[in-house]
């Protein structure tokens, strides 16, 4: 009997009596003390037992199948090691990306870890947490891959080598950093929502072929590999945030309103977010896979449609800013790269001139803004680079209080406006960069107004090593403010031609024979 | 892209990260470091949790215990996430072969029939105490501070999803669907498990997570291992043969190797301050005393013995305590 | 009608996935990449166990698709035999 009733199960009564059969509805605690936070978003949740699990993984499969993917990434680190692989990228200005992914992008990945440990403890229901806590479990797994992938490129190249400290300091990491602690510090449901839906379903793709496709058209073994390796448990983070969704539409009706809020905030956050690997893409490959415009136009306008058409029958609208981000597709990444150049002194990774080459690929590729708006001002600060007046910026930005971007970006109706808008909150007055940034705080200002703004922070002192006197005579707040966020000046900032790196490239190249 | 592998030596201009070498010396670092120190943020938060506006995103005032560095804990075995997992695949295999080989040769059709009652009445259910580590565990791993402690405690929440579901695979190949409905039912209503459901959701509410991995790690599971997986299974063994017992396996290895790893993060916090050794003292006492109190009616049903087994393993365990520093 | 997909990596493994896939699908239509094969079909596309095992000449899980999966869309069902995507729109 025993052996016909193993067999007669089919994968999802097995699968229901490997997870939600082991939890119960305790009694000797009441259920809401045991989860304490699952009432006060608003969200009502009549049956978990609706929970559908679409990949159904216990742990012996979970332990089996991940093992497989490590042994063969890490013995693709180890050979890329081995064989000095760096020294194989088209060329070193490449390397620049690994610093903003390994400086704004692994360290969001252990606090998705920590944020799904924290949702897999919270939610009542089985088979949402066993899902969670697999997701934190793959998300310590990216943190730390990527980390030993880096780790040898730090060995080689500056910019790497205190990436735990500058997350918490260097201005434009607060961008990526704050949407992250946005997310966690919001109530389970809505993290699910952030996360699991808007970042892992809507724009996942935005953030990998670029970085991925980047690697492999740039010669970048290791990143591709660890790329395509935690593509794989994105499969599985996918389909959990798709589940979410629907699971919180289909328990009741009251929870569409609330649902479509946060999809449309943080659309928007992730959007903000985003403009990072917009630059990336557009202005840091030597080999270009394609442009952001069409990266966009492919994997959120036609993708996303596809969602948004599909999610329309429990009442879900497409978000809201999908007309301004479609205008925005062919602007913010010269607008981000553009600061980032002129903020080359203040940056930990380097920053160019596009060559005539690629200012022709851009010119191609955004037929309707880059000559009109943009190549007049890459040009000039070529020929100034040239006459030995390579431009920085010495004024701090005016940050936004919500993406906490500088305020580079336009208004959709005119890119010769810098786009402004502000709220007044008890006694202070509030900066944001666009109508959704601003919506977004004036539903929630008792939390936006905790931020810790990277430029603020320097302006009220706070950004200088403990033994730094600022009373001092001819004391010098950038160089101090470069001290505290452990970047070597010098070594880590300013323009990539002159740099170690590019020396140390090239000699090395020379000295294995690859030139 | 064709490269020429030819492999020269360059001196790199770093060793590692500065973070791990300001704490290990300038050489080449681990994987386990590099993958672990310093992961977890600690200042400028931007914003606090809407669930626990009194705290941090990460604070160590969640704990009683203090700690100068929350860094201090060290998982022996230095496990991250490649070496976790494939440690793991490899006992997976092990469980695997056991099961195959019970399974395939209906071992368990001919096993002597009140040995397997006794063993299904009293393996079953633990599946949902399983369960209950597995949510207490990722409750530590989730408001506990610090890469280094909190990441080892993630792997034990997983092995114990894991535990929970080798002993349900246990109840089907053993006892059918049908015993592992019974199992729950008795998890439920059964006097005898009243006292280790009640303390497992008394765990459920505990709100320091170093007192909940004292309680859970500590204290229940050092006195429930002993209990089912060498006594018990030493008496199913002794009343119908091994095949049960090659169920366990996974288990039974587990708790060897996992017990090394909970001792050195109690050593850490004892030794740390005649304070913190007080008061992790104080926690033990208190949760070793519960649990026992839980585990009698258990002991009672699974020994002949009877609760009476469980005075030398509160005895070995009290020794483990002293070794750690949390002795009274 | 909207396009689901599915993205493997290319080796020898997703090699026969990919085959078994495209004969179950007639309409599906594949894309190689550098290192990866994108397969897009309108609305639905299905994934059969013993498809797959015909081309391998072993037995296969379903859930061994797992280590060769770079991302996919549309909603996900899965059971013994097949593994299915599909758009309700």
């Amino acid at each position: 009997m025993s052996m016909t009733d193993h067999q007669r199960l089919g994968l999802k009564e097995r699968y229901a009596l490997m997870t939600r059969d082991l939890a119960w509805d305790t009694t000797y605690q009441p259920m809401d003390k045991v989860f304490p936070m699952v009432h006060y978003e608003g969200i009502k949740i009549h049956d978990w037992d609706q929970w559908s699990d679409p990949f159904r993984m216990t742990m012996e499969a979970y332990w089996k199948y991940q093992a497989e993917k490590e042994r063969k990434l890490y013995a693709i680190i180890d050979a890329f090691a081995q064989n000095n692989g760096h020294l194989g990228v088209t060329d070193a200005r490449y390397i620049n990306t690994l610093k903003l992914f390994l400086t704004g992008i692994s360290p969001l990945e252990y606090m998705a870890h920590r944020g799904f440990t924290h949702v897999g403890r919270q939610l009542p229901g089985a088979g949402p947490r066993v899902a969670c806590l697999m997701q934190a479990l793959d998300e310590i797994r990216h943190a730390q891959t990527q980390v030993h992938s880096m780790s040898n490129y730090n060995k080689y190249y500056n910019g790497f080598h205190d990436f735990a400290h500058m997350i918490e300091r260097v201005w434009y990491l607060s961008v990526p950093r704050s949407f992250f602690d946005d997310a966690y510090t919001a109530g389970p449901f809505e993290f699910m929502i952030a996360i699991g839906f808007s970042f892992e379903y809507v724009l996942t793709n935005l953030l990998f072929v670029p970085f991925i496709s980047g690697a492999a058209y740039n010669g970048d073994m290791g990143a591709m590999t660890f790329g395509f390796s935690a593509q794989s448990d994105e499969a599985r983070h996918m389909t959990l945030g798709l589940e979410s969704i629907k699971f919180m539409l289909e328990q009741d009706p009251d929870n569409l309103p609330i649902v479509q809020r946060w999809i449309d905030k943080w659309t928007w956050r992730g959007t903000r977010v985003l403009a990072i690997v917009a630059m990336m893409m557009d202005y840091m490959l030597p080999k270009k896979v394609m442009s952001w415009k069409e990266a966009w136009e492919i994997y959120f306008e036609q993708n996303g449609s596809a969602l948004f058409n599909d999610l329309a029958r429990y009442g879900i609208t497409p978000p809201k800013c999908i007309e301004w981000a479609a205008v925005d597709k062919e602007h913010i990444s010269h607008q981000a790269w553009a600061t980032l150049y002129q903020y080359g002194a203040a940056a930990p990774f380097h920053t160019w001139s596009p060559t005539p080459e690629e200012l022709d690929w851009l010119s191609e590729k955004y037929p309707n803004t880059f000559d009109k708006y943009y190549r007049p001002r890459y040009e000039y600060w070529a020929e100034q680079h040239k006459a030995g007046n390579r431009f920085y910026n010495t004024t701090l930005p005016m940050l936004c209080q919500v993406c906490q971007i500088p305020m580079l970006f336009t208004e959709p109706t005119d890119p010769t406006q810098i786009c402004y808008r502000e709220s007044d909150y008890k006694e202070d007055k509030y900066h944001f960069c666009s109508d959704f940034c601003k919506e977004i705080f004036d539903n929630e200002p008792e939390k936006y107004v905790q931020a810790w703004l990277p430029v603020h922070q320097i302006y009220q002192g706070n950004c200088f090593n403990p033994d730094v006197d600022p009373t001092a005579p001819g004391f010098e707040p950038l160089p101090a403010v470069l001290d505290y966020y452990h970047l070597a000046a010098g070594r880590d900032n300013l323009d990539f031609e002159g740099s170690e790196d590019q020396k140390n490239f090239a000699a090395w190249r020379n000295l294995a024979g690859r030139d | 892209m064709s490269i020429d592998l030819r492999t020269v030596a360059i001196t790199p201009l770093r060793n590692t990260f500065d973070h791990i070498a300001s704490r290990f010396g300038d050489k080449p670092a681990s994987r386990y470091q590099e993958g672990s120190y310093r992961l977890q943020a600690e200042n400028n938060f931007h914003y606090r949790p809407t669930w626990a506006p009194h705290y941090e995103i990460f604070d160590k005032h969640r704990s009683a215990l203090v700690m100068d560095d929350w860094y201090s804990f060290k998982d022996p075995r230095q496990f991250y996430y490649g070496t976790y997992t494939l440690n793991r695949a490899r006992m997976q295999e092990t469980a695997e072969g056991a099961f195959s080989f019970v399974e395939q040769r209906g071992l368990a059709d001919t096993f002597d029939p009140e040995a397997k009652a006794l063993a299904l009445e009293i393996l079953l259910p633990l599946r949902h105490v399983a369960w209950g580590s597995n949510t207490n565990n990722a409750f530590i791993s989730a408001y506990g501070y610090g890469t280094t402690f909190t990441q080892p405690c993630l792997y034990q929440a997983m092995d114990q999803l894991g535990i929970a579901q080798y002993l349900t695979r246990l109840g089907l190949l053993v006892g059918g669907v049908g015993s592992v409905a019974v199992a729950r039912v008795a998890w439920m209503d059964d006097p005898k498990w009243q006292g280790v459901r009640r303390l497992v959701e008394d765990m459920f509410v505990v709100e320091d997570p170093f007192e909940l991995f004292v309680a859970q790690n500590f204290a229940f599971d050092g006195l429930l291992y002993p209990l089912v997986y060498r006594n018990f299974d030493a008496a199913i063994i002794a009343k119908g043969g091994p095949t049960i017992s090659m169920l366990l396996r996974f288990q039974e290895d587990w708790f060897t190797e996992t017990s090394k790893w909970v001792d050195a993060f109690m050593t850490t916090a004892s030794t740390e301050s005649s304070q913190n050794s007080k008061l992790v003292a104080g926690w033990v006492t208190d949760w070793v005393a519960r649990s026992a109190d839980a585990l009698e009616a258990v002991a009672d049903a699974a020994l002949d013995q009877g609760a009476a087994a469980l005075a030398p393993i509160r005895d070995a365990l009290s020794e483990r305590a002293a070794k750690c520093g949390a002795g009274q | 009608m909207s396009n689901v997909f599915i993205a493997f990596q290319r080796n020898e493994e997703t090699r026969d996935i990919v085959d078994a896939i495209v004969e179950d699908n007639p309409a599906a239509h594949v894309d190689l990449q550098p290192a990866m094969v994108k397969i897009d079909a309108p609305g639905h596309l299905v994934i059969k166990r013993q498809s797959i095992e015909d081309r391998m000449g072993r037995t296969f899980d379903l859930q061994e698709l797992q280590v060769h999966l770079i991302t996919l869309s549309g909603h996900l069902d899965e059971n013994d035999d097949e593994f299915s995507l599909s758009w309700a729109n």
